[in-house]
């Protein structure tokens, strides 16, 4: 049942993505990445990470799609038009890409699985244990001030100049 | 019948119980508000559908039903029709992990009165409400229309900056019962009204109260879909049906959020005295004591315009709902709380 | 619990995304456009942090995942309001309209 709905998610998110790459209109391939990001936290759901997969559709999907939608939206972006790249140039890129995908692939697939659990289920309040703990608590309150940087950055460099 | 179908059927029982309940008190909640408004304004309301008026939901459906269904022309089909169905689903998705009573005894069996049990229920309801504001944009935008997008575009941005406060205020309430279930957060406030989050966390209901407010657009933050502004706001040019789901997904959204409010603040279905079993009756009478409230706000309070809503929500509540979780951080620390 | 997902499903799934998100990036002319598919990118990183994690049975991935999510909302942030800029100066938010080392 969790494998079936594995496949189901994986061949949907899959799918998405390419929509998302091959789409000339940008508002619908941000679109498509919501369903893809949805997909993925469907799969970290399934993957024993409930927090995670919370986490990916508020902060990803909820939040920082939103943003991208509010730009493109502001920003009146047109879909692209006029002579794309020639066809050696994208035949290249995505001859490219599947031999960058397949490296990939066999790499992770041969790296070292440690003592797997079946029937893996992380419950949340442990992740906060986890984050809090002294290995990981200097890089929390870091991430913490990096947010606080980037709202400052973001804010004076889209800021309009005032005559 | 395996235990696998079992649970399958009792899960669709309770499915059908509590979208039956949810469409008839979305139906009577429009005839009690316009009821209650009319009281509070010295005037009658609807009083001649039906004794009391109590028909008026039904013919404003069947008038609904029976309009013409425009779609505009240069509207993006697919997501014109797609921001309702976003909005219904989003609503009825994040009500089906609340808990509505105490774990029943039916037939021999243990019932709990909640569709679904999530290790991260809370969060669970924030990003479903995350994915809500997506109806809001998408309808503004497909409309095709300068002021459903502009209206589109207002109204997600103050739904998401609101969705932050509300998040955080329920920081202190997780603090104190250690869990993300809210069947925990119920269980932690029995015995009394002493114990219940409304008194040890009178700065989390309040920014609460007020964040969730603003976040279905009701007044006094409701300036989006205000007759006298922009129009009608994102919802401009939907008629008919499409408008009928949009309207039953902020009511049912209401619901949500008077009904987390009962859980998380007001002691669930637990009566305030100790000694009085709890029932989902106590629960009921509490959901329809916040829901007045809601309907007695909106009598009341003026409403407040674009810029003072966002300063409101960015300059006031987020640092006093910052207060709180380092407040009750401190507290929870020290062994107070 | 049922067995579960094969966690090497999962990771060429992962390499998958990766690489179509690698070809959008090459493809794509629109600034956002390629925007979106780095957080592709991401987002295949993340899903191979999360198997590793399941597949060790510890939480070191997720907390991970955790911070990569942080800090590529950050960047989300901050590269948006980077081509508001540029389209404000050039108005334009085609990759190829900013050619010029000076202006």
């Amino acid at each position: 049942m969790d494998a079936a709905l594995f496949y189901l998610l994986g061949a949907l998110a899959l799918g998405s993505s390419i929509v998302v790459i091959a789409q000339p209109n940008p508002i619908r391939s941000a679109l498509a990445l919501i369903v893809t990001l949805c997909c993925l936290a469907g799969i970290f759901g399934l993957l024993g990470s409930p927090f995670i997969a919370a986490l990916q559709v508020i902060v990803y999907a909820g939040a920082i799609m939103v943003l991208f939608l509010f730009v493109l939206m502001l920003l009146n972006v047109e879909p692209e038009r006029g002579p794309g790249r020639s066809r050696q140039l994208t035949f290249a890129a995505v001859a490219l890409a599947v031999a960058l995908s397949a490296q990939l692939g066999s790499v992770l697939v041969r790296g070292d699985r440690g003592a797997g659990v079946e029937g893996f289920r992380a419950p949340s309040v442990d992740m906060a244990r986890v984050l809090f703990s002294e290995s990981f608590l200097y890089a929390f309150e870091a991430v913490a001030v990096l947010i606080l940087a980037a709202l400052v950055g973001a804010v004076v460099l889209a800021k309009r100049e005032l005559p | 019948m395996t235990p696998f179908l079992e649970e399958l059927a009792i899960a669709a029982v309770k499915v059908g119980a509590i979208i039956g309940l949810l469409l008839g008190l979305f139906s009577f909640m429009t005839w009690a508000e316009r009821r209650l408004l009319a009281l509070m304004q010295f005037r009658l309301g609807p009083n001649r559908t039906g004794p009391l008026g109590l028909l008026q939901p039904v013919a404003d459906g069947i008038k609904l039903f029976f309009k013409e269904e425009t779609i505009p022309e240069g509207a993006h089909r697919g997501l014109f029709l797609a921001a309702p169905v976003i909005a219904v689903v989003t609503a009825f998705t994040a009500i089906a992990v609340v808990p509505y009573g105490p774990t029943l005894e039916l037939f021999g069996r243990q019932v709990p009165l909640q569709i679904a049990s999530l290790d991260v229920g809370l969060l669970f309801i924030f990003a479903v409400t995350s994915l809500g504001v997506y109806s809001v944009v998408l309808a503004g935008y497909a409309s095709n229309n300068k002021f459903g997008l502009l209206g589109g575009l207002r109204s997600s941005a103050q739904m998401f900056s609101y969705e932050l406060t509300l998040g955080m205020s329920w920081v202190g309430v997780i603090m104190l019962a250690q869990s993300f279930q809210i069947a925990d957060i119920v269980g932690a406030q029995a015995g009394g009204f002493w114990r219940w989050n409304l008194a040890l966390q009178p700065l989390a209901a309040f920014t609460y109260f007020a964040a969730a407010t603003a976040e279905v657009s009701r007044t006094p933050f409701d300036l989006t879909e205000a007759e006298q502004e922009l129009v009608a706001g994102f919802h401009t040019e939907y008629s008919s049906m499409r408008f009928a789901l949009l309207q039953m997904a902020e009511y049912v959204n209401i619901i949500t959020v008077a009904v987390l409010a009962v859980n998380l603040f007001l002691g669930g279905w637990h009566f305030p005295f100790p000694g009085v079993p709890a029932s989902p009756l106590w629960f009921a009478l509490k959901v329809a004591a916040v829901l007045f409230v809601f309907i007695w706000l909106r009598g009341t309070l003026p409403r407040l315009r674009y810029d003072q809503l966002m300063a409101f929500g960015w300059k006031v509540l987020l640092p006093l709902v910052t207060l709180n979780i380092l407040v009750t951080a401190a507290l929870v620390q020290a062994g107070v709380l | 619990m049922s067995p579960g997902i094969p966690v090497d499903h999962a990771l060429l799934l992962s390499a998958a995304l990766f690489g179509i998100g690698a070809c959008g990036v090459f493809l794509r002319r629109n600034l956002i456009a390629i925007f979106m598919c780095i957080e592709l990118m991401l987002n295949a990183v993340n899903l191979a942090f999360v198997a590793f994690s399941r597949a060790h049975g510890t939480l070191d991935g997720q907390v991970l995942v955790f911070f990569v999510m942080t800090v590529a909302a950050a960047e989300a942030a901050v590269g948006l309001a980077i081509v508001i800029a540029l389209q404000r100066h050039r108005d334009s938010v085609d990759a190829d309209s900013f050619d010029l080392l000076r202006f």
